[in-house]
C-alpha cells in the first residue's frame, strides 16, 4: 500500500517516495490517513473523528468512504 | 473539552504548472447579501432555492440605458422586452419607469394589457400573429410590426371590417456583417423585398405605413453593427418617403444589447468585451444623424431586454449532496438544475460562495438534481470543500430565465424581489402539484381508484 510510504509533514505537504508525486492534505485527511496506516476500519475511523471533531459519526463515515475513493484513484491504496 | 471545528477530509494531487488547486483559494468569489438582504436570511425565510430579483439594480440601469440615448436624441422610447422577462412585477418596474411594452405573441399582449398596459402603448411584434389578436391589437390602437405579406392581408381585412385605416410598421432584415443574419423576420431590404411590401401596402390603400422595425440578433457584442442596422434604416426610411405617400413617424431598431455576462467559448472577461450602453447609443444615434434628411427625426424606439434584466438577477442554490468522481474530480449536487437555467447552454455563469471557506481548493463540477447526465451548471470550477446547505449564488441569471425555464421532475421555485426600501417581495409563488395538473383531464376508464 502505497500510503504507508506517504511522507507527510505537518502542513499537510505528502511526497509518495514510489512514483514521486506530491499531495496536498488537510488537517482531517492527515488524521485519517494515520488511522488507516493503523489498520484502523472506516467505522473506528468515523467514530474517532467524531470524538475529535464537531461531526456526527454518520456525516464522517460518508467522508471516510468518499476519502477513500479519492485515494484509489489516485492510486495510494488499492 | 469542547471539539474542534470539522473540516472534511481533502487530498489533492499537486499537478505541474499553474494549477491553483490544492492551496487555499487567495480570493473566494463571495456574495453575503442582494440588495442589503442577508442571503442566509433569504434561504431561512423562503427555503431554497431562489430566484432573487433587486427592483433598485433594474431601476438604475433602466434610468441609465435611457439616459444614454435621451441625451444624444431628442426623440426616445424604451420597449420592455416581454420575452426576457415577463414577470408582472418586474414587467411593472418597467413600465414605472416609463417603457411601453414590447410583445411577440397573443399570450404576451394578454399579459401586457392584463398588467394595465393601453394599447396604444403596446408594440406588437412576432412572425405569427393570430388573426383575432390582430384586430384586437387594431381596436385597442397597439404598434403592430408586420412580418409577412399575410399578414399584410389580414390586416387589409380587418381594416376593412372596421372600416377604418390601420396603421402598420414592417419589419425590416438587412445584412449588418453580423453573422448568422437574422434573415427569416420580415422584409429583406437588400433583395427589394422590403420595398415590395412597401408597394404591396400602398396598392391595398387601407393600411398606413409610419413606422419600420428591425432586430438584428442577440448578445451583440459589436456596436458597429447597429450602426450599420441604424443607417440601412434611415436610407430605407429616406427611400420610402420618396418613393411612396406615407411617412415614417419611428424607427425602431430593436435590442439584442449583451449584459455582462460569459459566453462559453470566449476567454476575455465580459468587462472586456462588451460595449458600454453608452456605445450602443452612439452608434445608433450617429447612424441617424448621418442619414437623416431635413430637420424631421422620427421617435426611436429601443426593444432591449437582457441588457436590462439580466444582471439584477440571482438564483441562490445549495449543495444537497457531494461525491468523487472516478476522474477525482469533486461533483456536488445542488437543487437547482438546468430546466432553471435556460442561459447555462450559453453562458458560464459567476457562481459565489455566501461565506468565506477555509481549505484547500479542489477542482469541482456543479450538478443539478435532475435525473439526467446534462444537468452541469458547471463543470470545472475551484472550490473549497463545501458541505450539505451550503450555498452558492449564480448569476447574471436575470433574463430569459424565469421565461425559458422548464418544469420537469421538480416545482420550478420561488422568486423574490429584494425591493429599494431593503423590504423582500414573493414575486412568484412556488409551484405545487395543482399548478402542473390543473390543465390535465384522466378518462374515466383510467381512473385507478
Amino acid at each position: 500500500m502505497r500510503l504507508e510510504n506517504l511522507a507527510i509533514n505537518k502542513n499537510g505537504f505528502a511526497f509518495d517516495p514510489t512514483t514521486g508525486e506530491t499531495f496536498t492534505l488537510n488537517e482531517t485527511a492527515i488524521k485519517i490517513v494515520e488511522l488507516m496506516v493503523k489498520g484502523e476500519s472506516e467505522k473506528s475511523i468515523a467514530q474517532k473523528l467524531s470524538e475529535e471533531f464537531e461531526v456526527s459519526s454518520q456525516e464522517a463515515f460518508n467522508d471516510v468512504l468518499d476519502f477513500k475513493e479519492r485515494l484509489k484513484l489516485y492510486g495510494l491504496i488499492s | 473539552m469542547s471539539k474542534k471545528e470539522y473540516e472534511k477530509p481533502v487530498i489533492i494531487r499537486v499537478e505541474s504548472g499553474f494549477s491553483k488547486a490544492g492551496v487555499p483559494l487567495p480570493k473566494q468569489r463571495v456574495r453575503k447579501s442582494i440588495g442589503g438582504v442577508s442571503i442566509n436570511e433569504l434561504v431561512n425565510k423562503y427555503g431554497s432555492p431562489l430566484f432573487v430579483f433587486e427592483e433598485k439594480s433594474i431601476r438604475e440601469r433602466y434610468k441609465r440605458a435611457y439616459e444614454a440615448f435621451s441625451t444624444r436624441y431628442p426623440n426616445v422610447e424604451f420597449g420592455w422586452s416581454y420575452k426576457t422577462n415577463y414577470l408582472k412585477a418586474i414587467c411593472a418596474v418597467f413600465h414605472q419607469e416609463g417603457a411601453i411594452a414590447e410583445v411577440v405573441s397573443e399570450f404576451e399582449y394578454q399579459k401586457a394589457r392584463e398588467l394595465g398596459i393601453e394599447g396604444k402603448d403596446i408594440i406588437y411584434n412576432g412572425p405569427y400573429k393570430p388573426y383575432d389578436s390582430l384586430m384586437r391589437a387594431v381596436k385597442e390602437g397597439a404598434k403592430i410590426h408586420i412580418d409577412t405579406f399575410e399578414e399584410i392581408n389580414d390586416l387589409e381585412r380587418i381594416a376593412k371590417e372596421l372600416k377604418k385605416e390601420v396603421p402598420v410598421a414592417i419589419r425590416l432584415n438587412m445584412d449588418t456583417g453580423v453573422y448568422p443574419q437574422w434573415s427569416r423576420f420580415g422584409f429583406n431590404i437588400e433583395s427589394g423585398q422590403a420595398m415590395d411590401a412597401v408597394k404591396r401596402i400602398e396598392a391595398g390603400g387601407v393600411l398606413r405605413l409610419n413606422g419600420l422595425h428591425a432586430h438584428i440578433g442577440t448578445f451583440m457584442l459589436d456596436p458597429h453593427a447597429y450602426y450599420v442596422e441604424t443607417s440601412k434604416m434611415v436610407q430605407f426610411m429616406n427611400s420610402v418617403e420618396t418613393k411612396s405617400g406615407f411617412s415614417i413617424e419611428y424607427i425602431d431598431v430593436g435590442g439584442g444589447f449583451a449584459s455582462k455576462n460569459r459566453l462559453k467559448g470566449i476567454y476575455q472577461p465580459p468587462e472586456i468585451v462588451v460595449p458600454s450602453i453608452d456605445d450602443y447609443a452612439e452608434a445608433i444615434t450617429s447612424a441617424i444623424y448621418e442619414n437623416i434628411h431635413g430637420n424631421r427625426y422620427p421617435k426611436l424606439y429601443l426593444e432591449t431586454g437582457r441588457h436590462l434584466i439580466d444582471e439584477a438577477g440571482y438564483l441562490v442554490t445549495s449543495v444537497v449532496a457531494s461525491k468523487t468522481l472516478p476522474d477525482s474530480r469533486r461533483s456536488y449536487i445542488v437543487d437547482a438544475g438546468v430546466n432553471l437555467l435556460y442561459t447555462y447552454f450559453w453562458y458560464k455563469f459567476n457562481i459565489e460562495l455566501t461565506e468565506e471557506k477555509s481549505g484547500i481548493s479542489e477542482p469541482s463540477v456543479i450538478n443539478g438534481p435532475l435525473c439526467m447526465n446534462i444537468d452541469v451548471i458547471e463543470d470545472s470550477i475551484l472550490l473549497p470543500r463545501l458541505k450539505r446547505g451550503d450555498m452558492l449564488v449564480i448569476s447574471p441569471v436575470g433574463a430569459y430565465n424565469v421565461t425559458q425555464w422548464m418544469q420537469f421532475i421538480r416545482y420550478r421555485p420561488r422568486v423574490l424581489m429584494v425591493m429599494e426600501d431593503g423590504s423582500v417581495e414573493i414575486i412568484r409563488e412556488s409551484e405545487d402539484l395543482s399548478d402542473i395538473e390543473r390543465r390535465e383531464k384522466l378518462p374515466k376508464k383510467l381512473e385507478i381508484r
